[in-house]
């Protein structure tokens, strides 16, 4: 008895955090009654919990009573990520403020069988099981995968939903493009740290696709109807959802794999899980959750074979995993050494044409007749003056009715536009700190103004611009992670993807923080030599 | 080497001001003339204008056959010739800092004049002898003395070979046996042929060593003769007042 008892307990005070921030929501008057609601809840779907709730309500001291984790509140936080849109979540084109989706009506359905409000969090999609481990809210629910690490670390709901693997090709490869074994060679887009993300890896190495990783699900389908990827496989959801919307391809009628969405909760907090399957299987079973697939169009007879399965309690018809094996850190560290070496090599190019077109600009801004100097001021002020992010996106998609940029190429240049900016004001400012006496002794020993810049005035202001410079070499270096919104996956995206998998940020984090103190700490050092060799010859 | 330096009727208007208020002045090959004055007077402007630092409203400026005429400087392109003539030395010395003292004394004639280096490198190395810096040629110009400095920057602006050359208060910086060995430097430089113009209001300095003294006061030239007459018997107030303040606190002499 005391055994199970403490057990109890155990968990609830484990999984205080979230609950008992949205219980302050509400003040401390109807604590007790939601207390006994709560035991009764979790009491009907697991045994020992009955026992439990005898010692709640009786001859133990209560948590509560003992100054201890509040019980459950009034409220049902929960978290998904909007930017996945409908037929998930999305904001409701009429109130903004308010979501809809299939999983908005499936968090309502969790709360009124908890007895509590339902409140939505925005949370990036592949932070959800993250979010929730930490106790932002109290269950993540977004179209979020059942896949085999996710099941160690958190506790998972039943699956709710059973979704296709499904291949996306242009209608001219329909006949050419049905399995990933027929596009060896090819560039195939999906969202990054996904199941059907693994499946491309697996497929890159038995067959030799190019895996393409996304930031979101709407691009990958635009850069297919663009020709810029051969195909997308992603969940048949998705896809449908991306032929309305747009068009531009066909979606191959079989299914490559099958998965199921799931509510994530937190590890410890797998006694509200278990209220949730309850609720799950009663909505299931009064026909509830079938009213909102059908309202969502993604209802069909394989939902039906899926929900007989899991109402007989058949265990979910198991996902072949395509992410066996060890996931430590050496199975990771060759991809984090690739993603550092192209960040190295993205930022050095970058930079290259950074420094060149700054000191064009510079020079432009210094020299340039009046037509000039105002139209550099106006591409510096613009560059400066928005988000580098907004730039790669109008260079990446934006502009890809015009030019149709690889992602690399797109990233050197918008990087290195973006930089020019900046190094332009530094060489700018370096040039007019010259002194102009320095530059009459050099024009009365005859020198040309071209031969003043190259051999008086451009050193003298380099030496002053090298301090600077070093410091936007490193920032630049760090700023070269915002390229994976166009698919270039770099060190920091490679780190998402391993954190991702492995369901923890620590070990990666540390990692890919080593990783690139070992690029920037070399620059800087390199900086302080030749800075010393100028001042001290 | 004969291009007398000629000035007529200078005016450097600023605003409403007349900075030059009409200076004639001549100055002879092998002669050391000492433009004096009081702060202000405008002895740097003449020798800005004569640089073709500094544009100027009205008169002219003639080296042999090249002049120079009022309105906006011309291009560089168009100073060559005038630039080849004229050497300067700045009060401050402006060495390049980034070069060493060698480099300093190369740079115009490999770059301007398209000298190969060994030959600028060789007159280079005579110029720093002569002037006793040769030891220093591999220094920084933040490395020097002040009277280092002052030398490097004489062998640079001679390097090129100008017949003329002027500097801005030279003395200014110096204790007084450097002064005398830069007044040395000077006639040595003129016995070469070359015409001198020194901004300075150092009297004895003056005294000692400027063939010619030519006193300017609010823009205007009041006084030009010998040196030994102008500093003996001064005629213009201003002169008067010159000798009278001077640093050596040197009382005029009746």
């Amino acid at each position: 008895m005391a055994c199970v008892r403490h057990s109890l307990l155990t968990a609830s005070e484990l999984s205080f955090p979230a609950r008992a921030r949205a219980g302050g929501v509400r003040g401390g008057g109807g604590r007790g009654r939601r207390r006994t609601l709560w035991g009764l809840v979790s009491g009907g779907i697991v045994p020992w919990s009955v026992a439990a709730l005898l010692a709640v309500g009786g001859c133990t001291p209560s948590p509560a009573s003992r100054g201890g984790p509040e019980q459950p509140g009034a409220v049902l936080q929960w978290g998904g990520d909007a930017e996945g849109g409908a037929p998930f979540v999305e904001a409701d084109p009429a109130t903004p403020d308010s979501m809809r989706g299939f999983d908005v009506e499936i968090a309502g359905m969790l709360a009124e069988g908890l007895e509590r409000r339902p409140r939505f969090s925005q949370v990036a999609y592949a932070s959800i099981s993250a979010s929730v481990e930490r106790g932002d809210y109290d269950v993540g629910l977004s179209g979020v995968e059942d896949l085999p690490e996710l099941r160690e670390r958190h506790s998972l709901s039943l699956p709710y939903f059973e979704f296709r693997e499904v291949l996306a090709v242009r209608a001219a490869d329909t006949a050419r493009y049905r399995q990933l074994s027929d596009l060896a060679g090819r560039r195939v887009g999906t969202l990054g740290a996904t199941m059907a993300y693994d499946m491309l890896l697996a497929a890159q190495r038995e067959h030799g696709v190019v895996p393409i990783s996304y930031d979101d699900d709407v691009h990958p389908y635009t850069d297919l109807a663009d020709g810029r990827l051969d195909a997308v496989l992603l969940d048949h959801v998705i896809a449908e959802r991306a032929l309305r919307r747009s068009g531009g391809f066909v979606i191959q009628p079989t299914a490559l794999a099958r998965g199921h969405y799931v509510a994530v909760f937190a590890r410890a907090d797998s006694a509200l899980r278990d209220s949730a399957d309850a609720i799950l299987r009663a909505r299931m079973a009064d026909g509830a959750l079938e009213r909102t697939f059908r309202r969502w169009s993604v209802w069909d007879e394989q939902q039906r074979a899926h929900f007989d399965r899991v109402l007989a309690d058949e265990p979910a018809r198991a996902v072949a995993s395509v992410r066996a094996g060890d996931r430590g850190l050496t199975r990771y560290l060759p991809a984090l050494l690739r993603g550092a070496a192209l960040t190295l090599v993205l930022s050095c190019l970058a930079m290259l044409l950074a420094v060149t077109l700054g000191i064009a600009v510079a020079a432009g801004r210094v020299y340039g007749p009046p037509v000039v100097r105002v139209a550099l001021t106006v591409y510096v002020e613009i560059m400066r003056g928005t988000p580098v992010l907004l730039q790669l996106f109008v260079l990446y998609y934006g502009l890809s009715n015009v030019v149709r940029l690889p992602a690399f190429l797109a990233a050197v240049i918008g990087l290195g536009l973006n930089y020019a900016a900046y190094e332009s004001e530094i060489y700018r400012s370096a040039l007019m700190a010259i002194s102009p006496l320095q530059l009459e002794a050099a024009r009365t020993l005859g020198l040309s103004e071209a031969q003043v810049l190259r051999l008086v005035r451009g050193p003298q202001a380099l030496r002053l611009a090298l301090a600077p410079m070093t410091n936007d070499f490193v920032a630049l270096l760090k700023d070269s992670s915002l390229v994976s919104v166009i698919t270039v996956v770099e060190l920091t995206k490679q780190t998402a993807i391993y954190a991702t998998n492995i369901g923890s940020w620590f070990v990666p984090g540390v990692v890919c923080a080593f990783l690139y103190l070992a690029l920037s700490l070399p620059l800087s050092r390199a900086a302080i030599v030749l800075e010393r060799r100028w001042s001290h010859p | 080497m004969s291009a007398p330096l000629s000035i007529r009727g200078l005016v450097v208007r600023r605003g409403a001001q007349d900075v030059l208020a009409g200076v004639d002045l001549e100055v002879a090959p092998g002669e050391v003339c000492a433009l004096m004055g009081v702060s202000g007077a405008g002895k740097t402007t003449v020798l800005r204008a004569v640089a073709a630092l500094q544009p100027f409203t009205a008169g002219e400026i003639r080296i042999g056959a090249v002049a120079l005429a009022p309105g906006r400087l011309l291009s560089e392109a168009r100073l060559r010739p005038w630039r080849r003539a004229v050497g300067m030395v700045f009060q401050a010395h402006a060495l390049f800092e980034h070069l060493t003292v060698l480099d300093n004394v190369t740079l115009a004639p490999v770059h301007a004049l398209g000298w190969p280096r060994a030959r600028a490198e060789d007159v280079a190395g005579t110029l720093l002898e002569t002037l006793g810096v040769l030891p220093r040629a591999a220094a920084f110009p933040r490395e020097l003395s002040g009277g280092e400095a002052q030398r490097v920057a004489i062998a640079r602006a001679l390097a090129p070979d100008p017949p003329l050359l002027l500097m801005d208060e030279p003395t200014s910086a110096l204790d007084p046996a450097r002064r005398g060995s830069l007044g040395e430097v000077l006639r040595s430089l003129a016995r070469e042929g070359r015409a001198l113009v020194i901004s300075t209001h150092d009297v004895d300095f003056a005294r000692a060593y400027a063939d010619r003294v030519a006193v300017l006061s609010h823009g205007v030239l009041v006084e030009s003769g010998a040196a030994e007459t102008v500093l003996t018997r001064p005629q213009h107030a201003a002169t008067q007042a010159l000798l009278h303040g001077s640093p050596e606190g040197e009382a005029w002499p009746a």
